[in-house]
């Protein structure tokens, strides 16, 4: 009864008083719930692939919002958890259960590679430099197609689960987790550190931050991210093909963590939530379907030219606003601080109570 | 096979120079990665073929009038699309990456997927050294040199020149001397768009035109222009004929090499990006603060 109430009070207390909080956390209970209340498979489907992307888009943020590393090439991150995973549990006949976290491994493995070739590069150089990685990649796997597949891929793979809604509850519940793992990381110390690290590198650096050492630990904690969603998604749709490591992946997830609005987490997550089942739904018109890419593309052109920052902190500017005095968020509506009581200038709502006083 | 690699090399190499340099170009003067640049040497090529082709035209009107076609559409998406977010760096990165997209589903819906092809503009073979050239590859060298010098003396010998390195060097002073620097970064924008769709228009008759031919040469010319040092003109000329004849020899050398001449040019990117983190003749930029 204590945790009950202690809990209902946490909700009341911390989530419940933002309305960004209330949404994401309606949001997670509607994922859990979906199959009982709308259990089409092909709705099933297409959520469990978009689950699998948002881990891949927020992932990418960790690296690139936060840490200021745009990375171009972070299929390669995924296509090497899903070739890594397939190879192994094809070859030694294991369980894909155990295969996904030798995907993820051997991916954090790559990552740390990669992360260790980019140390000295910055900005541009690093971003165009990335961009190579999974090209080479995947030129070696087309030169030895005995091993990889060729252009076919790894074919035959196993399921993680045998039902769809297993499936569906697999991909969910890997999203939630690694999401919210990943926003704890980025809220901690160690997020401070890496957006000191986007903003000014050498000042960081003359504050006694091991620079070197945390690049290279984000990029070991994104690739593993990144890894686990190539491992379950090639186990998912049972082919580890080459189209997990093309530039049109990459370019994709850069798309998606703009779009959203970098250095947030949730924003990429809640592009890839808008943008993959949106280009999904356009594919089922005929009449249209051949210009989804299209009509994604001049959608992601449109939403930029008005709110350049990303959707989510637009919609976030929307609806809360940052006290003047501790700098805590509120609702918009809000007239006074809910922490420190100090006054909040709000559009809009301070007008009409302007009006009101001054006859 | 010797012969065969010079000849190719330095064809493919004046090819990439034409689109490195033009990249290089835009990224020094408004610092803007922009990688619908192939995009545009696509759109070139398709203008080309259709002009070519569809309406019948000569081929020195339709290779002119696509290049016009393509630089002045290309300032249009300057405006429209990448001035009003300039500020924001991210938002003109996924905005070119958008715009490149557009143009390729553009391009596959009204020309649909498959190959196209367009006759030679010149036929026939000169023998050099032993090695038959056809005369369009020929062609394609001779007007890459020609651009190139005339790229050269645009930016060292006239004025507007002076001003886009001036405005590459430093913005805000080249601002402070009179110097219109949106007029500037547009008037850049136009010559690199106009090297690019040179470039295709005259790349057209050996490759196949698809919506899918600006992937290739993209990775390639970042490549280039990283290898290079962003920005530098030297490099990036140098780069395009050092990765022209890397891939020329692992396509003739290696077994399987056609599948790995991307991965061993990348490779060659990322052993100079090693040893020289700011390319061969970058300079290294002052950390903004």
């Amino acid at each position: 009864m204590y945790w009950l109430r202690r809990g209902w009070a946490e909700l009341k207390n911390e989530v419940f008083v933002l309305p960004s909080r209330t949404a994401v956390l309606a949001w997670a209970l509607a994922l859990l719930v979906l199959p009982y209340v709308y259990g089409d498979p092909y709705v099933l489907r297409i959520v469990t692939l978009t689950c699998l992307f948002a881990i891949f888009a927020a992932s990418w943020d960790l690296l690139a919002g936060y840490t200021g590393q745009v990375n171009f090439g972070h299929a390669l991150f995924f296509g090497a958890g899903a070739y890594a995973s397939a190879l192994v549990s094809l070859n030694f006949g294991v369980t894909p259960w155990v295969t996904v976290w030798i995907g993820a491994l051997v991916a954090t493995a790559f990552g740390v590679v990669v992360g260790y070739l980019c140390q000295r590069l910055r900005g541009s150089y690093l971003s165009l430099a990335t961009l190579a990685f999974p090209l080479i990649a995947l030129g070696l796997l087309f030169a030895f197609p005995d091993f990889s597949g060729g252009e076919l891929g790894v074919s035959g793979l196993r399921r993680l689960a045998t039902t769809v809604t297993a499936n569906y509850y697999v991909a969910v519940l890997a999203m939630l987790a690694v999401v919210f793992g990943l926003w704890l990381i980025a809220d901690s110390k160690f997020g401070l550190v890496l957006h000191a690290i986007r903003d000014d590198e050498v000042a960081a650096r003359a504050s006694g931050i091991n620079t070197p050492r945390y690049k290279l630990a984000v990029f070991a904690v994104s690739a593993f991210a990144a890894g686990l969603a190539g491992a379950l998604f090639a186990h998912y749709i049972r082919v580890a093909g080459p189209s997990t490591l093309e530039t049109a992946l990459s370019f994709q997830v850069v798309i998606w963590g703009i779009f959203g609005g970098a250095a947030t987490i949730y924003g990429p997550v809640a592009a890839v939530f808008i943008l993959y089942p949106l280009t999904e739904w356009l594919a089922n018109f005929r009449a249209i379907g051949e210009l989804r890419l299209l009509i994604f593309a001049v959608i992601v052109l449109l939403v930029l030219l008005f709110m350049p920052r990303g959707l989510s902190p637009w919609v976030r500017d929307r609806i809360e606003t940052a006290c003047p005095r501790c700098k805590q968020r509120n609702r918009a509506w809000r007239s006074a601080c809910r922490l420190c009581g100090a006054p909040l200038e709000n559009r809009g709502r301070s007008a009409i109570s302007e009006k009101l006083k001054s006859p | 096979m010797l012969q065969d690699i010079l000849v190719t090399g330095l064809v493919n190499g004046g090819v990439y120079a034409l689109l490195a340099i033009g990249f290089s170009l835009i990224f020094g003067v408004a610092r803007i990665v922009n990688i619908a640049h192939t995009a545009f040497y696509m759109l070139a090529a398709y203008c080309f073929y259709s002009l070519l082709v569809k309406a019948g035209l000569g081929f020195a009107v339709s290779g002119i009038v696509s290049v016009a076609a393509v630089t002045l559409f290309s300032v249009l998406c300057y405006r429209l699309v990448i001035e009003p977010v300039r500020e924001h760096e991210s938002a003109v990165l996924i905005a070119t990456i958008a715009l490149a997209l557009v143009f390729q589903e553009l391009m596959l819906f009204s020309f649909g997927g498959h190959y196209l092809g367009i006759p030679s503009t010149l036929d026939g073979v000169v023998n050099l050294a032993g090695v038959s050239v056809p005369y369009q590859r020929l062609l394609i060298l001779v007007v890459a040199a020609l651009m190139l010098v005339a790229t050269w003396a645009l930016l060292y010998r006239t004025r507007l020149g002076l001003a886009i390195r001036a405005t590459a060097n430093d913005i805000e002073v080249a601002s402070l001397m009179g110097m219109n620097v949106d007029r500037v970064a547009m008037a850049t924008v136009a010559i690199s768009v106009a090297l690019a769709a040179i470039a295709g228009v005259v790349v057209a008759p050996v490759l196949v035109v698809d919506p899918f031919m600006w992937l290739s040469p993209l990775v390639t010319m970042l490549a280039i222009v990283v290898l290079g040092g962003l920005g530098s003109l030297k490099g990036s000329l140098i780069g395009a004929l050092v990765i022209g004849y890397v891939e020329a020899i692992t396509v003739f050398a290696l077994p399987s090499g056609a599948f790995l001449k991307g991965a061993v040019a990348l490779s060659i990117m990322v052993l100079v990006l090693l040893v020289r983190p700011e390319g061969l003749y970058g300079v290294v930029f002052e950390e903004e603060r």
